[in-house]
C-alpha cells in the first residue's frame, strides 16, 4: 500500500509538473508534507543536495525522497513513476508531431493555455518559496542575511548592462553572471555556515 | 543508435551541473552541431514542446530527440542515459549523507545552506516573470496561486488542472459572445 501511495505521488508530480525542475518541488513539496513523509528541513536539505548534483533536477529530488521514505526499492519507483507520464505524453506529441506543429501552432486556445500555465507556475513558484520561510530554515539574523545576499546576486545580472566594446562592462557582466550561478551560491552558504555555526 | 544515444545523453548527465535548462545547450552542441541527427529550427521546436508537456525538461528533451534518431530503442537509450548517472549519483550521496547527517559540522553548513536554497527559488521569480511579460493585471494569476497553495494549502496539481480547464473555456465564452 505504501509503494503504491508512493508510486502515485510521484505519477501525479510527472503528470502535472509543468516548468521544470523550480515548479515541481512545489508539487513535491506539498505531497511530501500531505502524506507526511518527513520535516520540512529535512526536505530543504534534499532541495539543497539536488541542486548541487549533476543531472536534472526533478530526477535528483524524486530519487532522493523516494530513498528517504521508502529505501533503495522507495527510489526506484520515484524515479520511474515521475518519468512515467513524460513518456506517455511526450512520445504521444512526437507520434503526431508534424500534424500537430501545423494545427497548435497559432491556435489561440493552446497559446493561451500555455500562456496562462507559465503565469500559474510563477505562483507556483512563489508559493514553494513563501511555505519555506520558517523558523526552522531562517533560525537567526544571519540566516536572513546570507537569504538577502544570495537573492541578491542571484537577480544581480538582470540590472548588469553589457555594452560591446567596453571591456570594464563586459567584465562586470560576467563577473555578475559568474556569481550568479546557483551552485557556486550554495557551496558560499555552505561555507559560511561552516564559519558562523561550526 | 541506442547505445549511441545512451552514450551521448549519459555523458551530458553525468557532467552538467545546474539541471534540465543547464543541460539544453550541451545537448543542442551535441545533437545539432556535432551528429547533425537533427537540424537547429528542429531543436527549437523540441525545445519548445519539452517546456510545454509536463514533466522534467530534460527527460522530454531525451524522449524527442531519442525518438527522432532511432525510434523506440533511441527512446530508451536517451532517456536511460539522462536518467541513470542521476540516479545512482543522488542514490550514493543519499546512502552517505544518512550517516553524516548528525555531524556538527555537516548540521552547521546546512544551517547556512538552508536560507539560500530559499533565496534560489524566490530570486528567478523576478526575471522569470519578466520573460512571460507579465501586466499588474495578470500577475493576479501567480498571486492568487502562491496565495492559495501558502496559506490554504491547496495542491497545486489544482491550479494547474483549473489553468487547463478555464482558460481555453473562457476565450470560447468570450468569442462567441463578441460574434454575436
Amino acid at each position: 500500500m505504501f509503494y503504491l501511495a508512493l508510486f502515485t505521488s510521484f505519477f501525479k508530480i510527472g503528470l502535472f509538473g509543468f516548468g521544470g525542475g523550480l515548479a515541481i518541488f512545489s508539487l513535491i513539496q506539498m505531497e511530501v508534507e500531505t502524506n507526511g513523509w518527513m520535516g520540512q528541513q529535512e526536505f530543504v536539505d534534499i532541495m539543497a543536495v539536488s541542486q548541487v548534483t549533476p543531472g536534472p533536477i526533478g530526477i535528483n529530488c524524486a530519487t532522493y525522497v523516494g530513498y528517504t521514505v521508502g529505501g533503495i526499492w522507495g527510489s526506484v519507483l520515484a524515479t520511474l513513476a515521475i518519468v512515467l507520464p513524460s513518456l506517455i505524453i511526450m512520445l504521444s506529441i512526437c507520434k503526431a508531431y508534424f500534424r500537430l506543429s501545423k494545427r497548435f501552432k497559432g491556435n489561440p486556445y493552446f497559446e493561451q493555455t500555455l500562456r496562462m500555465l507559465r503565469f500559474a507556475v510563477i505562483g507556483l513558484i512563489a508559493s514553494a518559496a513563501l511555505l519555506l520561510i520558517k523558523p526552522t530554515n531562517f533560525i537567526d539574523s544571519t540566516s536572513w542575511i546570507i537569504f538577502s545576499v544570495v537573492a541578491f546576486l542571484t537577480v544581480l545580472p538582470n540590472f548588469v548592462k553589457k555594452k560591446e566594446g567596453n571591456k570594464l562592462s563586459t567584465f562586470n557582466f560576467q563577473l555578475s553572471t559568474l556569481l550568479s550561478h546557483p551552485i557556486l551560491l550554495i557551496v558560499l552558504a555552505g561555507l559560511a555556515g561552516y564559519l558562523i555555526y561550526g | 543508435m541506442f547505445w549511441q544515444l545512451f552514450y551521448t545523453y549519459l555523458k551530458i548527465g553525468t557532467f552538467t551541473l545546474g539541471g534540465g535548462y543547464a543541460m539544453l545547450p550541451l545537448i543542442q552542441r551535441e545533437v545539432v552541431d556535432r551528429k547533425h541527427w537533427i537540424d537547429e529550427e528542429e531543436f527549437l521546436n523540441m525545445i519548445a514542446l519539452a517546456q510545454a508537456a509536463p514533466g522534467l525538461i530534460a527527460v522530454n528533451s531525451a524522449i524527442f530527440i531519442g525518438w527522432r534518431v532511432g525510434g523506440w530503442r533511441g527512446v530508451c537509450g536517451a532517456v536511460l542515459g539522462a536518467v541513470l548517472p542521476s540516479f545512482f549519483i543522488i542514490l550514493m550521496i543519499a546512502m552517505v549523507f544518512r550517516d553524516w547527517k548528525e555531524q556538527p559540522a555537516v548540521e552547521a553548513i546546512f544551517k547556512g545552506i538552508r536560507p539560500a536554497v530559499v533565496a534560489l527559488i524566490a530570486a528567478p521569480l523576478f526575471k522569470l516573470a519578466k520573460n512571460a511579460k507579465i501586466s499588474w493585471i495578470t500577475a493576479l494569476i501567480p498571486i492568487t496561486a502562491a496565495l492559495l497553495i501558502w496559506l490554504l494549502h491547496v495542491n497545486p496539481v489544482w491550479i494547474i488542472l483549473a489553468t487547463i480547464i478555464i482558460t481555453p473555456c473562457s476565450i470560447w465564452l468570450y468569442s462567441h459572445r463578441s460574434s454575436r
